[in-house]
């Protein structure tokens, strides 16, 4: 994968019991999986002492015991494992799964959480659909609709409550959306609300405080606390990294039919085995997704 | 019928905590536990617990409690007049309780957060390996939220290595000020501040503002300019947007420029807003006992000294492990 040339790493101490490594300040496919790369190694390794292991979108961090773990060593072992991960290689294969995500474009929900947060937004006289659009080039809230729901997004970190699932959109880099986040965070967001902040989707796990431009909502749940969804029989949480998932657009009736579902424990995820090659996607994008597509819908 | 205990009035904001739960932030769990980690451990140990046992962390105004069999518990942390029976009992010191008897607090005079271990622990159910509160997406502690008036608590049983009167020396007991330097390892994205904002950031006196709770505090009293730059692709288009990123408990991020946060137990777990330096972790207990309107400074460390404080905390509970015992 030659498309972006990452940076040196860089090492830093938060407090005594936490490591955070940049590969770089920008997004991009690279950083991601070089992240995945050598934290996946660091698991491997199983060794005493740490405590968390983090992988973030461009970034990874890990929580240790630095009585166990002497804070030097774990850093000179992070740049040994940078080092021995190299380059992601062009042969780079992720072994992962597709998964359909029903969304509710510009549901009544959202908007009405958004209009009461008018205040905080950088256009308070647009819908953040309708800003979103704009800013990213649409004619329509339509077609900007469309263009999230068209292609999959794979998910390059969790985080910020359980659950939550940073998703980075499969498009080349001059078709992905990119919004800012609110200039003063909301108070209130709705549970299982869909939304957008810089080049990341997200869905909220649960109602809370929140800084994403809000564009939709989705019938089913990504955190289940009591484990009473056959989904969730393995974690409390549905996403993982490295999943890749498609933001289907749906009707109002598919939603409450879903959510019905839902209520009574019948709703499963449709979901399938894929293998995803980074430097095929970099070559010929829309063939990759049209693939992925089709497998996910077969 | 097993041991428990009436909580006759919740108060303001009582949780079950305990050394937290370790192990989750991957999947954007933050650890929650005690706050104040060594008010809470020395509790523990006051009435012969396991250090770690489950006890209650009050916020201001703490609960009444009514105890049903023979006990010892100890008040830690945050200053309150406490009563049993309407009689005035010390702090931080093993107290015999019988059926019948109730506990009850006076307004908070230090401190933010008085801590209630019982002997025997509470008994709520483990989960993922810990009984703190998480009541952000509640789950943990008793039925995932604060406790309210009318609620029932089980206990554990009592260990029965405790003994009425047991105190610690007073050299060993926290004092809490409403001014507090807090020792903090510079760095992150550190340098999305200019120059002149990393020393003002260091020599202001913030206010602690009423955004304060489990999860963060919000501070007050100055403004910091970043470096201006093009943002990098993902992060958005705010000077103070990084590319989502892992957030260390005790770090500290200044959206806007103007209103710094520090993330404490129930921390959101990773986010768009720049960090700037965490908090070494024996100075997070700091935060569980500041309110509203105090005073917190920032003081640089290197890696070293953060990891001397910790020797030197550790040292502390073993010396009060020695005089319990």
């Amino acid at each position: 994968m030659t498309s972006t040339q990452l940076p040196p790493a860089r090492y830093e101490y938060g407090g005594d019991e936490f490591i955070f490594v940049e590969i770089d300040e920008q997004m991009s496919m690279e950083a991601n999986f070089k992240a995945m790369m050598i934290t996946n190694e660091l698991t491997e390794r199983r060794l005493d002492g740490i405590v968390d292991i983090c992988p973030s979108n461009a970034s990874y961090m890990i929580r240790y015991d630095p009585d166990v773990l002497a804070p030097g060593d774990l850093v000179a072992l992070l740049q040994e494992l940078d080092e021995k991960a190299g380059h992601v290689p062009d042969d780079f294969v992720l072994h992962t799964r597709i998964v359909d995500v029903p969304v509710l474009y510009n549901d009544p929900w959202t908007h009405e959480a958004m209009m009461r947060f008018r205040d905080r937004h950088q256009d308070p006289e647009s819908t953040d659909l309708e800003y979103g659009a704009r800013v990213n080039g649409f004619d329509s809230v339509q077609a900007f609709i469309d263009h999230m729901a068209a292609n999959p997004w794979i998910v390059t970190m969790l985080g910020f409550v359980p659950g939550l699932p940073f998703c980075y959109q499969l498009e080349p880099r001059e078709r992905q959306i990119q919004v800012p986040k609110y200039v003063r965070p909301r108070t209130f967001t709705p549970e299982r609300a869909f939304g957008i902040g810089g080049a990341f989707a997200v869905i909220y796990p649960v109602q809370g405080a929140g800084g994403y431009q809000l564009y939709g909502m989705s019938p089913t749940p990504v955190l289940n606390v009591k484990q009473d969804h056959p989904d969730f029989e393995h974690s409390i949480v549905f996403p993982k990294a490295g999943d890749i998932l498609r933001f289907r657009a749906i009707d109002q009736a598919e939603f409450d039919e879903t959510r019905r579902l839902v209520e009574s424990g019948e709703f499963r995820y449709r979901q399938r085995e894929v293998e995803f090659h980074p430097a095929r996607f970099l070559q010929d994008p829309q063939a990759v997704n049209d693939s992925l597509l089709e497998v996910l819908y077969r | 019928m097993s041991a428990r205990v009436n909580v006759t009035t919740g108060g303001l904001s009582t949780t079950v905590q305990d050394a937290g739960r370790p192990g989750q932030y991957a999947i954007g769990m933050p650890p929650s536990g005690a706050m104040d980690q060594y008010s809470y451990r020395v509790g523990n140990l006051l009435v012969g617990n396991d250090e770690k046992a489950a006890s209650l962390e009050a916020t201001y105004i703490g609960p009444s409690l009514e105890f049903t069999d023979d006990r010892l518990v100890a008040v830690t942390g945050g200053d309150a007049a406490v009563t049993l029976n309407g009689e005035s009992i010390p702090t931080w010191e093993a107290v015999a309780v019988a059926a019948g008897d109730v506990l009850e607090f006076g307004m908070i005079t230090s401190g933010a957060r008085p801590y209630i271990a019982i002997s025997g622990g509470v008994e709520v159910p483990d989960y993922l390996g810990s009984r703190s509160t998480y009541t952000l997406v509640g789950l943990g502690g008793h039925e995932g939220r604060k406790l309210a008036d009318g609620d029932t608590l089980a206990l554990g049983e009592a260990p029965g290595t405790g003994t009425a009167g047991t105190r610690v020396a007073d050299e060993l007991l926290p004092t809490f000020r409403s001014e507090v330097e807090v020792r903090t390892v510079i760095g992150l994205c550190s340098y999305r501040l200019t120059d002149d904002a990393m020393k003002s950031f260091l020599s202001t006196p913030w206010k602690v503002t009423k955004d304060a709770d489990r999860v963060g505090y919000r501070l007050r009293g100055g403004s910091l300019d970043f470096v201006e730059r093009e943002q990098p692709f993902g992060a958005g288009s705010d000077a103070a947007n990084v590319v989502d990123l892992g957030y260390p408990i005790g770090s500290i991020q200044v959206p806007g420029g103007d209103e710094p946060i520090v993330l404490l137990g129930d921390a959101v777990t990773g986010g768009g807003y720049a960090t700037i330096g965490t908090v070494i972790s024996v100075d997070r207990d700091l935060f569980g006992q500041a309110k509203t309107g105090d005073t917190i400074s920032f003081r640089a460390v290197e890696i070293d000294e953060a990891l001397a404080a910790r020797a030197e905390r550790r040292q502390l509970l073993d010396r009060v492990r020695e005089q319990v015992s």
